[in-house]
């Protein structure tokens, strides 16, 4: 085991991306990912990362070149935040219809208007229907580890993989982290070795036109290469506990074994809550916590599976989908629970919004109206939690 | 002035590669200018080549699923960032050669394929990244003035007067109503190793420049004048007397920049064809009234003066 | 049937939608789409080789001779060649119906 030292989140992340051995790094600076591409800029210009840093000139730029790059057979990394992440929007899926082993930490924030530099994950949301890779990390060592893996898994697939991480909560706080022995990681992380590229030697069309004779085709393949990354997401990470002793799962249960009521939450705000989960268990309430660590290929009997035999589901979304039938989550849990057995009560609340805080009282109160709604059904699809009247 | 561009041998028509990496079958129209400059690029820069295209007629034409023109590795990712794309594989192979993962003398060159309408607008920001950061790439805008594969709409290329679908030649505003956006300027002032434009008449020109185009180590660029006979309502067989006219009507002056610093007229044009000789063999131009003839005449004369003076000025220093 | 118009199966397709076999639109002819197609008199060729380096397709070949003919498989009857040889050598002729 590694030794653990005191760092700020983004160096960690941008460590461990050194330690990756990227061959390409091509970032635009947007808050709060900036300390992510400062350090790499630092660790190239010092001398202590043999990599490529394409300074582009905008967000869009830096997922073209990235996807350049590694279509010529180069490890490759971005990172982004909100805007950014929406101002390449055009890319993303060119880049997984490609099936290209491109690595993209998001540091999520909220998107504008109004605009705002603080977490929510707003940003990840509007992607979903890419065929990225998309995974969640809650603190700063599971955003380390998270980065580890996303290159093995990448590289497997031949598929793009985006870790989340919430941006100023995570990226900016300093944290006691573990890093990999560099040995551990080379032996983690085999050297990119791609069939198809852009070779001389081996000339190949990439980009062709879809025409309406082989496009359904297209995505068909596409479809089956990004569920059957699933696999191979739970293989990595089986593997990684090996050499690190850390677990990870697609989806982490807190105190579900006999839960009547559980939360559904992503990123950070998951450790306040556990904290809810505990003070409630204390009183005799029967509550637990389900995070959602793989979001993208949805891990559907992972997520059932946790259920357990609960009564009510508090869905707590991070992000807004005006006007529809939930916030990204609360649609997502719906839907999969539509396609079983299961009915409990789905109650589905938007709260933290662009860094607002949510307390473990919040949490209490969310959970206390969700046990209510077992007996007397919400009359509201989603709503709009901890808003000043 | 750089020992590969001042010790330059120019090619002769023998020295030519007999092979060609574009292959015949693609979908262009009948007479189009712009895959003729194409096809000579590859024959120029070889099987080491990684082509990179953005969205346009080009990269239509060339990459109808299941088939191809493209006998080396190439790649279409979007409409703006042809620029970035190549961006990107500049920096993978120098990574790769750098840690031993590609041989490090072999040299590969890698050639973007863009329009007027991926370079003069919406490419402009990515075009502008990629040169200022000194990719080792060539650049090669295609300039047949309109967005001409989604139909002939008005570019940033479009000359003034001209006649496209989203600036016609109507009864009350009489074709476009600007004159065609200076990219020569654009480009020539981020000071990249080598600058030039390109008529496919002059083939042997072309040829060379592009030659020299892959010589140089940073961002290269080459304005190609591209006739397109669907667009511009031009007869297809007329293809390459336009871009025989365009030149010696100072429309088009051929010239070269070294380094944003040395400026090198290639072709004088002292007594110039009257360009209505040029504007008359294209329907694009028919509206045209004698006072917006005798106005791009006007311009014309200018702006070929204009260069002269550079040329004259900035000319680059004679080789002892 | 939607099903039927589809080209190839979906497994068969390489991943990313690659084409693996580079230039292979020398497959498909274009010759068919032309009105006109020239006609060569060798008696005035000067074989300077400006109608095989001017052809958008390209579609003139060298033969053995050192005389550019064109592959009639692919022209598409621009007349290009016919308006840029230097001895008028080439013509452009009415392609039979």
């Amino acid at each position: 085991m590694g030794k653990r030292v005191a760092k700020e989140v983004s160096i960690a992340v941008a460590d461990a991306v050194g330690q990756c051995r990227v061959d390409v790094i091509s970032a635009y600076p947007i808050t709060p990912q900036t300390h992510i591409v400062e350090h790499l800029a630092e660790l190239v210009n010092n001398g202590e990362l043999d990599a490529e840093y394409i300074p582009v000139e905008s967000e869009h730029a830096a997922m073209s070149a990235c996807i350049g790059a590694a279509a010529a057979g180069a490890r490759t990394f971005t990172s982004t935040s909100a805007q950014g992440l929406l101002f390449m929007y055009e890319t993303l899926s060119i880049a997984s219809a490609f099936r290209l082993p491109i690595v993209m930490v998001i540091a999520n924030r909220s998107i504008s208007a109004p605009i705002s530099i603080w977490n929510d994950l707003s940003d990840v949301m509007t992607t979903r229907d890419f065929g990225w890779i998309q995974t969640f990390a809650e603190n700063g060592q599971e955003a380390v580890d998270l980065v580890y893996h996303a290159y093995r898994v990448a590289e497997k697939c031949l598929l793009p993989v985006a870790v989340n991480l919430d941006g100023f909560i995570v990226t900016h706080v300093v944290e006691p982290i573990e890093m990999l022995e560099q040995e551990l990681v080379d032996k983690y992380l085999p050297p990119l070795k791609m069939k198809y590229k852009l070779d001389p030697k081996k000339p190949i069309t990439m980009g062709a036109i879809g025409v309406p004779e082989v496009y359904t085709e297209a995505k068909k393949a596409l479809d089956e290469a990004v569920k059957a990354t699933y696999k191979v997401v739970v293989q990595a990470w089986k593997e990684f506990e090996k050499i690190s002793g850390r677990r990870y799962q697609p989806v982490e249960t807190y105190r579900m074994d006999d839960a009547e009521v559980a939360m559904v939450i992503m990123g950070s705000l998951a450790e306040t809550a556990c904290n809810a989960v505990d003070e409630l268990r204390a009183k005799g309430k029967k509550v637990g916590l389900i995070r959602f660590r793989l979001w993208r290929p949805f891990p559907m009997q992972d997520f059932l599976k946790a259920l357990r035999k609960v009564k009510a589901l508090c869905v707590v979304d991070r992000a807004v989908s005006h006007a529809s039938t939930g916030g990204p989550v609360g649609i997502e849990v719906r839907s999969a629970l539509y396609q079983s057995n299961k009915r409990p009560r789905v109650v589905n609340f938007i709260a933290g919004l662009a860094g607002r805080d949510v307390t473990k009282d919040d949490f209490i109160e969310l959970f206390e109206r969700t046990f209510e709604a077992i007996s007397k059904k919400p009359k509201f699809s989603y709503e709009i939690y901890g808003v000043k009247e | 002035m750089r020992p590969e561009l001042a010790k330059f041998k120019p090619l002769s028509i023998k020295d030519l590669p007999k092979e060609d990496w574009f292959a015949p079958g693609h979908r262009a129209c009948q007479g189009c200018g712009t895959v003729q400059p194409l096809k000579l690029a590859l024959k120029v820069l070889g099987p080491n080549t990684i082509a990179v295209s953005s969205t346009g007629c080009m990269e239509i034409i060339s990459s109808p699923f299941p088939y191809n023109s493209w006998k080396v590795p190439w790649i279409h990712v979007g409409f703006e960032n042809a620029a970035s794309v190549a961006s990107g594989i500049d920096a993978a192979i120098k990574a790769l050669k750098r840690k031993g993962k590609l041989p490090k003398k072999e040299k590969i060159n890698i050639v973007v394929f863009a329009g007027d309408g991926a370079t003069f607008d919406i490419g402009l920001q990515f075009l502008s990244g990629a040169l200022e950061r000194g990719h080792n790439f060539i650049y090669i805008c295609l300039d047949n003035e309109a967005y001409m594969n989604t139909g002939v709409q008005r570019s940033g290329g479009t000359p003034k007067f001209a006649h496209t679908t989203t600036s016609p030649a109507g009864k009350v505003i009489h074709g476009n109503i600007t004159w065609k956006k200076n990219l020569d300027g654009i480009v020539i002032a981020h000071n990249i190793p080598y600058f030039a434009t390109a008529s496919p008449a002059f083939y042997m020109d072309y040829m060379n420049k592009l030659k020299k185009a892959s010589l140089v180590e940073g961002p290269a660029f080459i304005h190609v004048y591209s006739p397109c006979p669907t667009g511009w309502g031009s007869k297809s067989e007329d293809t390459i007397l336009l871009t025989r006219l365009i030149v010696e009507t100072r429309l088009f002056p051929l010239f070269e920049v070294i380094d944003g610093k040395y400026y090198i007229l290639n072709r004088k044009v002292d007594k110039p064809k009257p360009v209505e000789e040029y504007l008359k063999l294209q329907r694009r131009f028919r509206h045209l009234t004698k006072e917006e003839i005798e106005l791009i005449q006007q311009k014309a004369n200018e702006d070929y003066e204009r260069l002269v003076k550079l040329c004259e000025v900035f000319a680059p220093p004679k080789e002892s | 049937m939607t099903k039927d118009q589809g080209l190839m199966s979906w497994k068969e397709l390489a991943p990313g939608m690659y084409i693996l076999e580079p230039g292979n639109s020398a497959k498909f002819k274009t010759g068919d789409w032309r009105s006109h197609r020239p006609v060569l008199d060798k008696e005035k060729c000067i074989k300077c080789g400006q109608c095989y380096l001017l052809c958008p397709e390209p579609a003139y070949e060298p033969n053995e001779e050192g005389y550019y003919i064109c592959n009639l498989y692919y022209c598409k009857g621009c007349g290009i060649c016919a308006a840029i040889c230097p001895k008028g050598a080439i013509t452009m002729v009415l392609e039979e119906a």
